[in-house]
């Protein structure tokens, strides 16, 4: 286990630059998990990390030490790979022992530090399988028991489950998750989607475009975005925005005022974030009127999106009491739920 | 239900249309048969001669009158033919390994690390088969004649030692190996040869094997260069001693067919064994899906 620095960290291409700077400590033991669309930095930051990419600048820390020129088997670091990368023509003994084929240590305690990390993975039975023998789930066991074997330092995850199905990612999510409660080893875990993110992490990144725009529990992501991108990506569905403006009462939105304190000089532009979830569909006079234009059940829920002068919003509906299509409806959401931020997206707090 | 009947019906018609009675699949196998014919016969012709008499060479039956395994008995009797057979073997056996070692070894660095010049180099590689090999005898003659190379078996075999075309070709195969295996094995502590030996080329054993063939029939059958470099009786290969049996009074066909007839057998071999990789190597996954 060990500490994890990055400072002023920066890629370029020639002279294209695709990392700008990015500065993060992550503590021992940490689960933390970049997110960001596709194009953000993310999995290059990963791999400079891993020592497969060069720093153009800054420093790379693991565990105090500066590792910008290690070279990846000097770091300490194990990774696991989106397309697996278990090798087809050795057994599942042998893709796992990979790691341990440098390690100075007697052939035996190899054997057994290969049999333990195959019950931890329940794969015992499978150690003497090709690949091609396996399934999905299985292979990508295979991938993070070759990462474990070697006992590293730090663990790093490039989208390792986003080959998987639906279902199978939920079971490896809590699996991953499981395993790092039991080994308690600093992991960086990359990934694009948000929900995989909020489920896993002790801390999530947030980036795009190079620049990290949040660092903080999944907990203040989502109930105190930094700024408009980070309240948009992180949230199923995504968080409504509203153009509004300041006034003397409050935030005037959709032609209504909604009385809350706000910093800022009246008449000022602001956007509106509302979490459909805090948005509740009732049929008594609320903040918002509007008419139901989509219905989408859910089962438990329904995602109603409703037109309200001309600005689509989605709210969430009970699933077994939705309100009917084209129905005339009301919106009302808590004052304290809203989420403002300025003409540069920045939140207001 | 109805759909499923008629969509049945519309199958066995099309399989029933494809059927031998169809002109255009009587077509297909005529041609092929032709082809079939154009190809086996030397072969048939070559094995019929290798039993017959000199009197009976210049028939065109291709079962004898007299069928005979003297010819076989001479040639293997004949302990220049397996002192070529045995040179043969020995300069095809070295070439292949070394051109499938450096071919591949080039390929994977051309295909996988990047370096200034890297595309003139490769080019550059690419362009040498655009010569023709009457064209690089000559300094190839004049190279082993300044380092003295003529009439020895280093001389025969260095032209060959690395091709242009398997380099070509085991680019294009890596190009097929992701880079997260190379990655993934950097990371797990290999260095780049370990990580080429180990990783790498186990993942392109189809082409190796192909590769393999074609250079090992190449220097097997190989006459010109070999007939070029060699003075002495002992270092001929086989291709270069079969023409010993044509002398100025006479060609005596029955034992050149007799020593060509045995001279396949090798290939066939080499062509069963690596055959067999190539399917094994098709076979591999293991990537997603």
């Amino acid at each position: 286990m060990a500490t994890l620095s990055l400072h002023n960290l920066v890629k370029a291409y020639g002279k294209t630059e695709v990392l700008h700077g990015i500065n993060l400590d992550v503590a021992d033991g940490e689960f933390v998990v970049f997110v960001g669309p596709s194009g953000c930095g993310k999995s290059t930051t990963l791999r400079m990390i891993a020592g497969l990419e060069d720093v153009s600048g800054g420093e790379v820390r693991i565990g105090g030490a500066v590792v910008n020129h290690l070279e990846p088997k000097d770091r300490n670091i194990a990774m696991v790979f989106q397309n697996y990368a278990i090798y087809p023509h050795m057994s599942v003994r042998k893709n796992i022992g990979f790691g341990l084929r440098t390690a100075k240590m007697p052939k035996a305690d190899k054997e057994k530090r290969i049999e333990e990390v195959a019950a931890i993975l329940s794969m015992t039975e499978y150690l003497d399988r090709k690949p091609a023998q396996l399934s999905g789930g299985q292979r990508q066991r295979v991938a993070i028991g070759r990462a474990m074997v070697r006992d590293p330092a730090v663990f790093l995850f490039d989208e390792p489950l986003s080959n998987l199905d639906a279902q199978l990612r939920t079971q490896m999510r809590l699996e991953i998750k499981k395993l790092h409660q039991r080994v308690g080893t600093t992991i960086i875990f990359v990934t694009h989607d948000q929900v995989e993110a909020m489920t896993m992490a002790d801390r999530i990144v947030i980036m795009k475009d190079g620049h990290i725009q949040q660092v903080g529990t999944p907990a203040e992501v989502f109930h105190q975005p930094a700024n408009a991108f980070v309240a948009q990506f992180i949230g199923a569905p995504s968080m409504n925005m509203l153009q509004g403006r300041i006034t003397a009462d409050g935030i005037e939105v959709a032609g209504r005022v909604i009385a809350r304190k706000t910093p800022g000089a009246v008449g000022s532009a602001v956007t509106v974030g509302i979490r459909p979830d805090d948005l509740r569909v009732t049929p008594d006079a609320g903040s918002f009127a509007g008419r139901v234009s989509v219905l989408e059940p859910l089962g438990a829920e329904t995602l109603a999106y409703v037109d309200i002068g001309g600005q689509e919003v989605v709210a969430r509906a009970d699933g077994r009491t939705p309100p009917p299509l084209r129905a005339q409806v009301h919106l009302t959401v808590d004052p304290a739920n809203l989420h403002l931020f300025d003409a540069e997206g920045v939140a207001i707090r | 239900m109805t759909e499923i009947r008629a969509s049945s019906a519309a199958l066995m018609q099309t399989r029933a249309a494809k059927g031998p009675r169809d002109p255009w699949s009587v077509l297909r196998w005529t041609l092929l048969a032709m082809g079939a014919i154009v190809m086996v016969m030397p072969i048939v012709y070559m094995l019929s001669a290798s039993i017959k008499y000199p009197f009976e060479m210049y028939d065109l039956n291709i079962i004898p009158k007299e069928p005979t395994f003297e010819n076989y008995t001479y040639v293997l009797s004949d302990g220049r033919f397996l002192r070529w057979f045995g040179n043969s073997f020995l300069i095809a056996t070295l070439t292949t390994l070394s051109a499938v070692f450096f071919d591949a070894l080039v390929g994977y660095a051309l295909c996988k690390f990047t370096f200034r010049g890297r595309t003139f180099v490769f080019i550059a590689i690419l362009s040498t088969l655009m010569i023709p090999t009457e064209m690089l005898v000559i300094p190839w003659y004049l190279m082993s004649k300044s380092f003295g190379w003529l009439d020895t078996y280093w001389g025969i075999m260095f032209p060959g030692i690395m091709t242009a075309f398997g380099t070509f070709l085991m680019k294009q195969f890596f190009e097929t190996v992701p880079d997260d295996f190379l990655e993934a094995a950097r990371i797990d502590g290999l260095n780049e040869f370990q990580i080429w030996w180990s990783v790498a080329l186990p993942l392109v054993t189809p082409a190796l094997s192909a590769l393999a063939i074609f250079i090992f029939l190449g220097n097997w059958t190989a006459f010109l260069w070999p007939l070029i470099v060699t003075n002495s009786a002992e270092l001929y290969t086989l291709p270069v001693g079969l023409t010993t049996f044509s002398v100025e009074q006479a060609v005596e066909w029955e034992l050149i067919m007799t020593g060509a007839a045995l001279a396949t057998i090798p290939t066939l071999i080499v062509f069963l064994v690596f055959q067999r990789y190539i399917i094994r190597g098709v076979a591999m996954a293991g990537l997603k899906g």
